[in-house]
């Protein structure tokens, strides 16, 4: 029996950081760096202790508290309730996990902390920005682990609400020959279409909670509902485009390379890194969860969408010239790999899918720090112009380089378990998809070793004898999520036990 | 007591200490030259703010007057409201009025004695006395929004606000006849009765009344297609003016409409929903459509405030005890956003002389606060959550789909994320550019950081903890529906 109040804690503790940091002078930058990277750290603990004190095993045994065996850490407050046509626990502040929300709120913890330090350096409106991040991820871990319809989705939004200022604000625009996207018009985009696509989700909600008539947006209640068919075909769609547009799912994932480059690092290592994962999540808790057989039946449609994102994302990156936008694709491609694992609606393809979760949060993560460190230096992201960084930053090149083949799926790294997990599950269900996929995780090897062949190796030039290798706290931050990439990759069981039990349980996946 | 009426005329206190306070204001400036005209926007405010506090005495203590006035819940709540807002007003024209305006009494005075046109708005249970109280505040916003006498644009707003004002009044009037020609009494419970009775035989007589009726108030309230005025109105007026035409003004409206349509109207909900509804649709889709291609802040807030009504008005279509409280909920939101947003509008402009939106720029680094106050009030407007705007917008659209209007909702979420892209282009103005060279930081009074501050508590008390006044609506709408 675990207590609530650490998730109460991973959600407030940001919010109040971001209320602090509001009332410190202009000019003390340093105190918020501190407050920052304090928060970040306690962040990361609790989350490590959740992910660890998750008992495995306990998903089978005996209705505990509210919320049932299948969550843990439950708590919950009333925040509005019995007015107007909201029921008893109408609108609550229910929080609890299960074993696909642990390992998110880790992935949260670890990314949440090296995003911080990342961040040390920036010097303009240093306290803005810290305010803008903490809400940020305040609401990721409000969305992972919130049982409440209405709470996810205030999360959800809490989420994407700091995205305009901290890209047009701190951001940095493209411009590449012929080709321009200033930060404002990236940070527009963004917002814009993932509004825009809350928009089915709310439009969902309100379609769930009218038929339900529970008066509740408790989620364990609404999962007790058994929904007509016909009105869960009607309403999955909805939920599931509407997360999915969060997730990167093709063809409405073009915010996310232009968003995830113009972005300042920290923000573009939580966005692809974590809030990608929101909105696969999203279509566990709304979709699967909640519309069990308009999942079943819809699930195919999924899959092509999924099989286009790895595909298309794979060949565009191959396309790309700019580091960020190579990484960005990337991030399309292997959130396909996610959308894939889930539409496979089998065990082992759902588990693929959190776990690839888990590992592309960390590893694209890595990337965009890395890939930070070196800009900020040189101000290009034109991976032509690099040659022999090797030379200059060996401690980059490794990270970066070990970054990279956990992403093309090398055994002993995170991304090798998870795409496995998935392969098989497709190539089980759908063998076309299985195919293309593998095809496509070639493509990954083929960028991959084509941005270490441009830019690690080969003459120095030298434009670049300059360039310094990564600051210590840059370091800090690539060995914290190194050690995480090699963790899961070495010893994946915790992450698995976890995952598996609860993926069992979900309706609708065998 | 006479003829079985009861005519307790304590009823009325607050409404005669504001009447009083009327005279006061006037008086001080008239005899009292040496006094500085400052001080007047505060005796005012906190005379508002005084009787706000003597009208809560009333708490449930269902009465009412002659069967004309009602003095319930929904009266107290809407006495506080409009109260409060007018304080916010009288406080934040204090610089503005000093620098522009010879007769501040004047000024002051008009506001109060327009908030007892909206109280009695609010409050009538009878044709008559609402289409009065309707008078009553409309011809204080007349001269009130041309109030800069040597302003030709708050001239022509002023004169272009009067005549659709008055003829909107002929159609209420012409229809509050006819409806009396149907039902042969002007009192909301006996037009209740009248029509549960049976509508038949002059079902289209009826028809034209609503119509009329309803033609009238969209004007009051700046509903498409009725809103010509709007921008021109919010344009020309005074600063301070406007932000009193954006909140009260519609406020009032909307509780004039809640108790007709509840109280004499709800029986024929079928005849008259469809027209509502339309109506809302097409508000919210114009609104917020033109909205963007506003370059003046004060007609931006024009078009978005009607991008609001739309909001509101489903909540009328939809009418039900949920939808009014999720409607009068959303617009205790609206009205402390809204203000945020135009005390720092206020402020803005008693420095800088600008209204512009492309003049708002550098203000994160001009005028720190103010730009914060900024940023969370636009955020809240469009929806966004931690602020009001969210779960306001989200009860609101959850109760008119309830009322099986799931098509409004949909528009409203639609046309709500339209409105996110205006408000982020006032935004990237404030955070994103900076400010031009020479543009230092500016000293904001005192007065209107403190205010702009408050309102924004304001704005995350409803957005993070409604469930007391939401309780407090609850109940209070609970009486329009006798």
């Amino acid at each position: 029996m675990h207590s609530g109040y650490w998730l109460v804690a991973s959600v407030f503790l940001p919010l109040i950081a971001a209320a602090v940091i509001v009332f410190i002078p202009d000019d003390r930058k340093d105190i918020v760096r501190w407050l920052s990277a304090i928060v970040g750290a306690g962040l990361f603990i609790i989350s490590v202790y959740v992910f660890f004190a998750y008992e495995v095993g306990r998903a089978a045994g005996s209705a505990g508290q509210f919320c049932g065996p299948e969550y843990q850490f439950c708590i919950r407050y009333d925040w509005i309730e019995k007015v107007g046509f909201l029921g008893p626990h109408g609108i609550s502040l229910a929080f609890g996990i299960d074993g696909i929300a642990a390992p998110m709120v880790l992935l949260t913890g670890i990314v949440a902390f090296g995003g911080a330090l990342i961040s040390w350096k920036i010097e303009e409106h240093n306290k803005d920005f810290f305010v803008l991040f903490w809400v940020l991820v305040s609401g990721v871990y409000g969305t992972f682990v919130a049982l409440d319809l209405f709470m996810f989705f205030f999360f959800y939004e809490v989420a994407v609400l700091p995205m305009y200022l901290l890209i047009a604000v701190w951001g940095s625009s493209s411009v590449f020959e012929t080709f321009s996207r200033t930060k404002e018009y990236s940070a527009m985009k963004l917002t814009i279409m993932l509004v825009a696509a809350s928009i089915l989700i709310f439009l969902g909600i309100f379609a769930v909670f009218k038929e339900a008539g529970a008066g509740t947006f408790d989620l364990r209640t609404l999962y007790g509902v058994q929904f007509d068919p016909t009105f869960q075909k009607m309403v999955f769609p909805l939920m599931v485009i509407g997360c999915g547009v969060l997730a990167g799912l093709w063809p409405f994932h073009t915010w996310s390379p232009d968003g995830h480059v113009s972005a300042p690092t920290a923000v573009s290592m939580l966005h692809a890194g974590v809030l990608m994962k929101l909105g696969a999540f999203g279509i566990i808790r709304l979709g699967i969860q909640l519309l069990p057989e308009g999942a079943t039946f819809w699930m195919p449609g999924l899959m092509i969408l999924a099989t286009c994102n790895v595909v298309y994302g794979a060949f565009a990156a191959t396309a790309q010239r700019d580091w960020k936008y190579m990484i960005g694709y990337s991030s399309v491609s292997h959130m396909g790999l996610v959308l894939m694992g889930l539409a496979t609606m089998s065990v082992i393809g759902v588990n693929g899918a959190v776990l690839q979760m888990f590992a592309h949060g960390v590893m694209t993560a890595t990337f965009f720090a890395m890939v930070g460190s070196v800009y900020d230096q040189t101000h290009t992201r034109d991976m032509r112009l690099y040659s022999g960084l090797v030379n200059r930053m060996p401690l980059f090149v490794f990270f970066m380089g070990v970054a990279g083949l956990a992403s093309l799926g090398l055994p002993g790294l995170a991304g090798f378990i998870a795409e496995l997990n998935i392969f098989i599950g497709a190539f089980r269900t759908y063998p076309w998809a299985g195919a293309l996929g593998i095809f496509a995780a070639m493509m990954t090897a083929v960028y991959i070793l084509r941005m270490m062949s441009m830019a690690f190796f080969g003459p120095v030039d030298d434009r670049w004898s300059e360039l310094k290798e990564m600051t210590y706290l840059e370091r800090g931050t690539a060995v914290l999520l190194l050690g995480s990439m090699l963790f899961m990759g070495l010893y994946p069981a915790p992450f698995i036990d976890r995952i598996q039990e609860s993926v069992r349980l979900l309706p609708g996946v065998s | 007591m006479t003829n079985g009426l009861n005519l307790d005329y304590t009823l009325f206190i607050p409404e005669y200490l504001l009447v009083g306070l009327v005279i006061l204001v006037v008086g001080l400036d008239l005899f009292v030259p040496q006094m500085r005209k400052s001080w007047l926007s505060f005796i005012a405010a906190a005379g508002l703010a005084l009787v706000a506090g003597v009208s809560l005495a009333w708490i449930d203590k269902e009465s009412n007057f002659a069967r004309i006035v009602a003095i319930d819940n929904y009266t107290t709540y809407f006495r506080v409201f409009f109260m409060a807002t007018g304080a916010v007003v009288c406080l934040a024209s204090g610089k503005l009025v000093e620098d522009k305006f010879r007769h501040p009494g004047e000024y002051y005075a008009l506001i109060i004695l327009s908030t007892v046109g909206a109280i009695g708005m609010a409050a009538s249970r009878e044709l008559t006395t609402a289409y009065l109280s309707l008078e009553l505040l409309s011809f204080s916003l007349y001269i009130l929004v041309s109030f800069e006498k040597f302003d030709a644009r708050s001239n022509e707003a002023g004169i272009k606000y009067l005549l659709l004002g008055a003829f909107a009044s002929a159609m209420f009037l012409y229809g509050m006849s006819l409806i009396y020609g149907v039902t042969g009494t002007t009192y909301y419970s006996d037009i209740a009765d009248s029509l549960g009775a049976g509508t038949s035989d002059y079902s289209f007589a009826m028809l034209m009344g609503l119509v009329l009726m309803i033609t009238g108030l969209g004007f009051k309230v700046a509903a498409v297609p009725f809103h010509m005025w709007t921008p021109d109105a919010y344009e020309g007026a005074p600063v301070a003016i406007t932000a009193y035409l954006s909140t009260t003004s519609k406020a009032a409206g909307f509780a004039l409409l809640l108790r007709l349509f509840g109280g004499a109207f709800q029986v024929v909900h079928d005849d008259w929903s469809w027209m509502i509804a339309g109506i809302a649709a097409a508000t919210m889709i114009l609104g917020n459509l033109v909205a963007l291609q506003q370059h003046n802040m004060k007609r931006l807030m024009a078009y978005s405030s009607i991008g609001q009504v739309g909001y509101m008005l489903m909540g009328i279509a939809g009418l039900s005890h949920d939808t009014a409280s999720a409607l009068v909920l959303h617009m205790t939101g609206y009205m402390v956003s809204n203000m945020a947003i135009f005390v720092v509008i206020i402020a803005w402009y008693n420095l800088t002389g600008t209204e512009e939106i492309e003049d708002f720029r550098g203000m994160r680094d001009r005028a720190p606060l103010l730009a914060g106050v900024l940023a969370g009030a636009l955020f809240s407007l469009a929806g966004l959550p931690l602020f009001a705007g969210f779960v306001t917008k989200f009860i609101l659209f959850q109760a008119v789909t309830d009322a099986g209007y799931f098509w409004l909702a949909a528009i409203a979420i639609v046309t709500s994320v339209i409105s996110l892209y205006y408000y982020l282009a006032v935004m990237k103005q404030a955070f994103v550019i900076k400010p031009a060279e020479g543009e230092g930081e500016l000293r904001v009074p005192l007065l209107m950081n403190g205010l702009a501050a408050a309102l924004m508590l304001g704005v995350f008390y409803v957005g993070l903890y409604p469930q007391q006044l939401f309780e407090a609506i609850d109940n209070a709408t609970s009486f329009i529906f006798v």
